[in-house]
């Protein structure tokens, strides 16, 4: 028989971290979802809430340059943390490799779950700066309903490229 | 319609009976019978009942896939072991698993959240297999026994499967039939007494 149970109630912390290269400090439940924080607290709206149990993937954003995945990261664990969100990635100016290659390829059809394939892509070709068709399948796993998957692959493909001609002029 | 009725009258009873309100897994306690462990052999039976549980089983494959659930079904969205044994290098375990569970989220955690390697598959092991590999240090992490104690009764991975926290439905994940303190009383005693695996013939 399903049970079910309460949660504990809200131990407000203050929680310092910098996020897109700029210090903050928040009184906040430590228990909160880090996804929270970033949408109500700080107002970047960038990032999306998609499932809320980290299935889905639309609200990955990095914790020192690991992708995360914040709807599952408790706002406490961001304590020292350097945290990057889309809007931290790169700008209209300048934009990040993976954003210039999803403008290229005019990936997104609806656009909700793009901010988090962008940032688990970055993540990738941060590690991986040549990623197979099998790699992108391996660690591209978040989820989009308007099934842009093929038009990403070739941005992800293309992202690499911009960033490997990047690194190699500088 | 006086159906309808009685069974609105004892709806709140109904209700207040189906509900246990209470931390992940509260109402789900086994029972604690510490004093009964007698015999080597039932320190042994006590431990692998933990140690054969899904809670345990479902991170010691024996292929490259974790397993999930109570039906310990493959992990969704095709999450494979990767080279350390701990997911693909953008998408590893860390990306969803922190070091505790997430009752928001219902995603399980615990500190170190990985596959037990290759060498340590339990899955589809009997009892008495996973305990002769428990033992065979080709085949533990080169674990002594007193490394191998340690493993079992202080590793905060290993324990978390008696606080396995709540599914993202909010139901609680089942736990080990014994409790820990029954099951890290098992592993001491079993070790104690000569990490004996038994007979499987005569048991």
């Amino acid at each position: 028989m399903a049970q079910l149970f309460q949660m504990k109630p809200p131990t407000k912390m203050n929680i310092s971290f910098k996020i897109n290269g700029k210090a903050h400090s928040v009184d906040t439940d430590g228990d909160a979802p880090l996804l929270w924080v970033i949408r109500d607290v700080l107002d970047l709206k960038g990032t999306k809430f998609g499932c809320g149990k980290a299935a889905c993937g639309a609200c990955t954003i990095h914790v020192d340059g690991e992708a995360v995945r914040s709807c599952s990261f408790a706002a406490k664990f961001a304590e020292g943390k350097e945290i990057t969100t889309i809007e931290g990635l790169g700008n209209a100016e300048n934009p990040h490799p993976v954003q210039q290659a999803w403008i290229e390829e005019i990936v997104p059809q609806c656009g909700y779950c793009q901010p988090g394939f962008m940032m688990a892509t970055a993540a990738l070709i941060d590690k991986n700066p040549s990623p197979t068709d099998e790699d992108i399948d391996d660690n591209i796993i978040n989820i989009c309903r308007c099934g842009t998957y093929y038009r990403m692959r070739k941005a992800i493909h293309r992202a690499a490229e911009l960033k490997n001609s990047t690194t190699s002029n500088s | 319609m006086k159906r309808i009725k009685t069974w609105l009258l004892f709806s709140p009873l109904l209700v207040a009976g189906i509900m246990v309100i209470g931390n992940p897994g509260s109402g789900t306690e086994p029972p604690h019978k510490t004093a009964e462990l007698t015999t080597p052999d039932e320190a042994f039976d006590v431990m692998m009942q933990v140690l054969t549980h899904k809670r345990c089983v479902n991170c010691h494959p024996a292929d490259n896939y974790p397993r999930q659930g109570e039906d310990s079904h493959k992990h969704l969205f095709g999450v494979e072991r990767g080279v350390a044994n701990a997911g693909m290098a953008a998408t590893n375990c860390n990306t969803c698993h922190q070091d505790e569970n997430n009752n928001y989220s219902g995603v399980p955690g615990a500190p170190e959240w990985s596959l037990a390697p290759l060498s340590m598959a339990w899955q589809g092991l009997t009892k008495y297999e996973i305990a002769r590999s428990m033992l065979d240090r080709n085949k533990n992490g080169n674990r002594s026994l007193e490394e191998l104690e340690h493993h079992l009764t202080e590793h905060a991975l290993v324990l978390w499967a008696f606080e396995p926290g709540v599914n993202a439905e909010g139901i609680p994940r089942e736990k080990p039939p014994v409790s820990k303190e029954d099951y890290i009383t098992a592993v001491k005693e079993w070790i104690e007494h000569g990490a004996v695996v038994p007979d499987e013939t005569t048991n």
